[in-house]
């Protein structure tokens, strides 16, 4: 009877623990077959013509350098705008207003932000830039992908700022510097991998982001430096490739999958190492 | 020496008093303050702006097809009768799938990364299922198309049919020819793509557990499965919930992945094999080709729905989490 139950629980107990292995191999499996899946087609039509030539119209040979000028462009601009941003309204929150009732909600409203579905974004420049100038162009593409820039810088820096050891202000505080100067010269120094950090991965975020690219920035078969017109990106040359019937420009497509995967994960790879020489010092 | 003299000299010239060094200062920092102050209340300014403007948009939608909207099937562009059911209703059913495959999986990897991993395997494994989350949903809409679509069309919904044909409700849930991109086809990606913020939310959690609590059941002769049952999982119920609700948000909103493989066909079919439309995806596949006010007003509308619904379930989320961080910090 008793070793009935015994037997029992610790069937039950074996059961659990496989499908927890089970489900971990799930995951993985699935990381390795999407992985797999990009090198194998990515490689596959990866040359220098890809870094070099325009993206092509359907059955003649081409590259994608005018998506990835346009990515580089519009992730710059982005980054350029919502980094300063971010940083100032973070700087608050863990500086001026640490205790202050403004300071929660705005974190709840930024954590919201967040997570909030890009299409969103892309609706909301649409309607007051695109419909205001009239026109797609790069500059409204950069100011959505800005709008999900901020949220992540947010959040790092207010982190990042809030582990900053109190004693290191007060210290600066007690040499008669002024606030400003405290988070500006001691604060920001201690914080700046962090800040680092939470920025790289913001990039790392938007390089991949198409949503709010399609009715912003559009797309533009051609070479375009006017951040006044549409302008071509990689996701959405490959949205529109992948779902084109062409097969070279399904080629294509993979490709530029494969350049941004190994873009965003660098750049993942790049954060978590500025990260950890940061706790290691 | 001339040198010299003459700097000290201009210097007196410019020295301002302490006084004067000390206002400026003062200045500076209150400017700082405020700089910062106004930046952080602009985020909420944002918010602000964003619902706004989708409600200007949606506005004309709206005053034409009023709360019908929500109710109507048809979405004809020709004779500009536009309803938001199939769209939502593809929203709902794509993130019921999604989360129906994740929850499990994901709470069940959370398990084996806090409980049974050996430690020098944590992190390796840990990064690696975060990856999946690091990867851009267009990838996983591209794979999707080209690699799981046409596996699961061959492979995986003939046996479907074929065993649930006979079987009275579940045979019209598994209706129809096997297309490979569809409902259930997006409901598997959105599911990968959830799971690595169940599974980090969750291992967080289950961390926080205190050990005590934990050795005090072991103690009792619990084992690992019961301790986690009846210990760790009562213990951060609010805290997995919210993790659950994040992915859920996460899940509602994905638009590329689901526009790659949905099929975007608007209408309620009853079988989950059947293509099918969500909010995103039809804002995606039809924003730019939009033409007349109030066919853009409409995918607006929608948007708006959209953003209703993600708002309630990421609040609602982001209390939970809340709560949790107070408990363990307090």
């Amino acid at each position: 009877m008793r070793s009935a139950l015994y037997a029992r629980r610790r069937r039950r107990n074996a059961i659990a623990m496989t499908l927890s292995l089970g489900a971990t191999l799930i995951g993985l499996g699935w990381l390795v077959l999407i992985l797999g899946a990009l090198l194998w087609q990515g490689v596959n039509g990866l040359s220098l013509k890809v870094f070099t030539e325009m993206t092509p119209p359907p059955g003649a040979g081409g590259g994608l350098l005018n998506p990835i000028f346009g990515s580089l462009i519009m992730t710059t601009l982005a980054v350029l705008i919502g980094t300063p941003v971010g940083i100032l309204a973070g700087t608050y929150m863990a500086e001026y207003g640490r205790y202050a009732r403004t300071t929660s909600v705005v974190r709840f409203i930024n954590d919201i932000l967040l997570s909030a579905p890009s299409i969103i974004v892309g609706l909301f420049i649409y309607e007051v830039v695109v419909a205001q100038m009239g026109h797609f162009s790069a500059f409204a593409g950069a100011l959505a992908l800005a709008v999900i820039v901020i949220p992540v810088v947010i959040r790092t820096t207010e982190d990042m700022l809030l582990l900053v050891p109190n004693a290191l202000r007060e210290a600066a505080a007690a040499l008669g510097m002024p606030r400003a100067y405290i988070i500006r010269h001691v604060a920001y120094r201690a914080a700046k991998a962090g800040i680092v950090t939470g920025v790289l991965l913001a990039i790392a975020r938007i390089s991949g982001e198409t949503a709010p690219l399609l009715f912003t920035a559009l797309n533009n078969q051609f070479w375009s430096s006017n951040l006044n017109a549409p302008m071509a990106s990689l996701p959405a040359v490959i949205f529109q490739f992948a779902l084109s019937p062409y097969a070279d420009w399904q080629k294509l497509a993979w490709s530029g999958a494969l350049i941004i995967t190994l873009a965003v994960l660098t750049l993942s790879i790049a954060a978590r190492v500025v990260t950890r020489t940061r706790r290691q010092s | 020496m001339v040198d010299v003299a003459l700097r000290q000299e201009s210097a007196e010239v410019v020295m301002p008093s302490r006084a004067q060094v000390l206002v400026r200062m003062r200045l500076a920092d209150k400017a700082f303050q405020y700089l910062t102050q106004a930046t952080a209340l602009g985020v909420l300014a944002l918010l602000g702006c964003i619902i706004l403007a989708l409600i200007i948009g949606a506005l004309p939608a709206l005053r034409t097809f009023g709360f019908d909207f929500l109710l109507t099937q048809s979405w004809n562009p020709v004779t500009e009768r536009f309803g938001a059911l199939a769209p939502v209703y593809g929203t709902i059913v794509t993130s019921v799938i999604a989360m129906a495959i994740a929850v499990p999986i994901g709470l069940l990897v959370a398990v084996f990364l806090t409980e049974l991993c050996p430690l020098w395997l944590r992190r390796p494994v840990g990064i690696a299922i975060e990856l999946l989350a690091g990867i851009p949903s267009i990838i996983y809409g591209i794979w999707g198309l080209f690699v799981l679509a046409p596996f699961l069309q061959v492979h995986v919904q003939p046996l479907l049919i074929d065993v649930f044909g006979e079987v009275p409700i579940l045979s019209s849930l598994f209706a129809g020819p096997p297309y490979g991109i569809g409902t259930l086809t997006a409901g598997l990606i959105l599911a990968v793509m959830v799971l690595p913020f169940i599974t980090s939310i969750s291992r967080d959690v289950f961390e926080a557990v205190p050990t005590v609590l934990k050795e005090s059941a072991y103690g009792l002769g619990c084992t690992t499965w019961e301790v986690f049952r009846n210990v760790v999982l009562p213990y951060t119920r609010a805290g997995v919930i919210g993790g659950v609700m994040l992915g859920l948000g996460r899940a509602l909103g994905e638009t590329m992945a689901v526009t790659f493989v949905i099929g975007n066909a608007h209408k309620i079919s009853p079988s989950i094999l059947a293509p099918g439309t969500t909010i995103s995806a039809t804002i995606a596949n039809e924003f730019t080709e939009a033409v007349g006010d109030l066919y853009t007003s409409s995918l607006i509308a929608l948007g708006l729905i959209l953003f209703a619904i993600t708002l309630v379930v990421l609040a609602l989320a982001r209390y939970l989490l809340l709560r949790v961080e107070r408990r363990l910090g307090g």
